[in-house]
């Protein structure tokens, strides 16, 4: 599977496993971090066919990784020291170009770090580069992107999944050792389980959007993609907590996540019959969420099924809600202050009309049309005004369960990754590749998708699990568990 | 309920987007199937459902209102694809003939 390494430390560096094992490698002389950094330099040029990262910051990766290395000899390195990361093409790093996968912002330059950035940088973390993802992180293909699509490292001719398909593949292929997505309406968690990696959405507001290029405001979170169920804990401690630039920030204490994995007890566990008699769920994935579900009552589990009688319900609102969000949103793309102007505009009208259908991809003027259209007056109740009662009803039916049970399980995806080009023809058919991740959106609440299996195919297959709200800490402990009691036993 | 040509016209132009003549029959044809996927939510009796509108339970926090300077003037029109130092450049809106 692997081409061969000049770089030994590289080899070193390919079998990651957890960032405790680095620093401490480091320590002892055995690593050095800009030899690490080198390592995943040449293993991006390697694998540029994916076309995952759409920028690589060779030099200042290495500069900041020998500074890191002598933090970590004296002993004052912070707490993701040695971690090597990329970041979705949608969270803003200070002096650094951010496109959001779109021609409009092509050469835009940040003018400030979100929160984000500035919270891991501060905890010695090194970013490598920006992540290729689909325009505004409208997309689950990793199709819709300005810098062309992705692919999946499983399978060339599969996508990555979406919007965060740069990020969830370079963690796949080994091009860093994790990323930071966003998730809407499961941009990380159906990428991690195309791609055979973790990926979580905290609960909204667990995490800072400042910084974080807008698409639906009421929905979208930072969350981390990673190896390990360690890491992901580890990066939640970090980029989670209060920000005086977010106001829809919880001021909730963030719980040491990373020191809080260990597990012992026995949970009550809800999985939604509809999920599993819906049309079009593959087989394969049908039988590890059974399995999954048989593996956890034989270790004494209690594991039942409860009706979600809103499963046909989830997509439509959820494409209602965030369409009308995006169209408010976008309207910041004019053609005046910053991003893409036409050389065709003529006045003012022309400017913003012209600036945006050019600069604008096919499935974000849709999104800002539709949006438009379901908040314009006569229109407004029977479609935004519905969506949010029907957004009621999908988060009481939902915190109703979690109030008996401690977690629902359920696939992440319908189907494993599909192929490049296999679903653009028809938009509806693309949304409901998103019915089991878009639950949890709607509802606000922290999920997980862990990579339990590999089809007879080759390609990944994930699980998901749904927390209570700010329940990050018991979601994590139990996935590192159902990590550990699935291994190789399912399918 | 269909849209027509006429709706898309007055979308695109509350957006500020035009619409391509030569692609607007495909984008009627998605607007309406998608449209006809939303309206799935008509099946829902909502008659006594409140609309849910703030997602956190956060309350407005409030904060002594102090100037600070976070953006430079500089920095502001760094990205601007027209200025001149000082203003933003756009094209003529008042032509005096």
């Amino acid at each position: 599977m692997l081409s061969f390494h000049r770089n030994t430390y590289f080899h070193a560096m390919h079998q990651y496993s957890s960032l405790k094992s680095v620093q401490s490698e480091i320590k002892e002389g055995k690593i050095q971090l800009v030899e690490l950094v080198e390592g995943y330099l040449q293993r991006i040029e390697e694998k540029k066919h994916l076309n995952a990262f759409v920028e690589v910051y060779a030099d200042e990766a290495k500069l900041r990784a020998a500074e890191i290395q002598k933090k970590i000899i004296n002993g004052n390195a912070g707490k993701l020291a040695g971690m090597i990361l990329g970041i979705k093409d949608l969270i803003c790093y200070k002096d650094h170009n951010i496109s959001a996968g779109s021609k409009i912002l092509e050469n835009y330059n940040s003018i400030f770090s979100s929160t984000v950035v500035e919270r891991i940088l501060a905890e010695d973390a090194i970013i490598i580069g920006r992540q290729n993802c689909d325009e505004f992180a409208m997309g689950g293909s990793n199709e819709n992107s300005y810098f062309g699509p992705v692919k999946n490292d499983a399978d060339n001719t599969k996508v990555p999944g979406g919007s965060s398909g740069g990020s969830a593949v370079a963690v796949q292929a080994d091009l860093c050792m994790a990323s930071l997505g966003t998730d809407t309406g499961g941009s990380v968690r159906q990428p991690a389980a195309f791609c055979g990696v973790v990926g979580l959405k905290p609960t909204y507001g667990r995490v800072s959007r400042h910084g974080i290029i807008a698409y639906a405001s009421s929905f979208d979170q930072v969350g981390p993609i990673t190896k390990s169920v360690e890491d992901a804990a580890l990066l939640l401690e970090v980029i989670a907590g209060h920000d005086d630039h977010d106001s829809t920030c919880s001021t909730a204490p963030v719980p040491a996540y990373s020191q809080q994995l260990s597990f012992t007890g026995k949970k009550r566990i809800a999985y939604l019959p509809e999920t599993l008699n819906s049309d079009g769920l593959d087989p394969e994935i049908k039988a590890i969420t059974e399995n999954t579900i048989k593996r956890l009552i034989e270790e004494g589990h209690e594991v039942e099924p409860i009706s979600f009688p809103y499963l046909d319900y989830v997509v439509p609102t959820y494409y209602i809600l965030t369409m009308a969000e995006s169209s408010s949103n976008l309207a910041r793309y004019d053609g005046v202050h910053y991003g893409y102007r036409s050389q065709n505009a003529v006045d003012l009208e022309s400017t913003y009309k012209k600036s945006r259908s050019e600069g604008f991809g096919d499935e974000v003027k849709r999104r800002i049309l539709l949006g438009t259209f379901v908040l314009s007056a006569g229109h407004y109740d029977a479609f935004y005004g519905k969506a949010q009662k029907v957004r009621r009803l999908i988060r009481e039916k939902t915190d109703e369960i979690l109030e008996n049970h401690d977690f629902i399980l359920l696939p992440t995806t319908p189907g494993p990754a599909f192929g490049i080009g296999e679903k653009t023809d028809d938009p509806v058919v693309m949304y409901l590749a998103d019915i089991f991740t878009v639950q949890a959106s709607l509802a606000g609440i922290p999920a997980i998708s862990l990579p339990v299996a590999i089809s007879k195919s080759n390609l990944p297959l994930g699980i998901q699990f749904i927390g209570k709200r700010f329940g990050e800490a018991e979601l994590l402990a139990f996935s590192k568990y159902v990590l550990n009691v699935t291994k190789k036993e399912v399918v | 309920m269909n849209i027509d040509n006429e709706t898309i016209a007055k979308m695109a132009h509350l957006a500020r987007l035009d619409v391509n003549p030569n692609e607007q029959a495909s984008l009627l044809k998605d607007m309406n199937n998608i449209l006809h996927f939303m309206e799935k939510l008509n099946e829902l009796d909502t008659s006594t459902v409140e609309p849910l509108i703030y997602l956190t339970d956060e309350v407005n926090v409030f904060r002594e209102d102090e100037v600070q300077t976070e953006v430079s003037p500089a920095d502001a029109l760094k990205n601007a694809p027209m200025q001149d130092g000082t203003y933003f450049q756009v094209a003529k809106v008042i032509d005096k003939g």
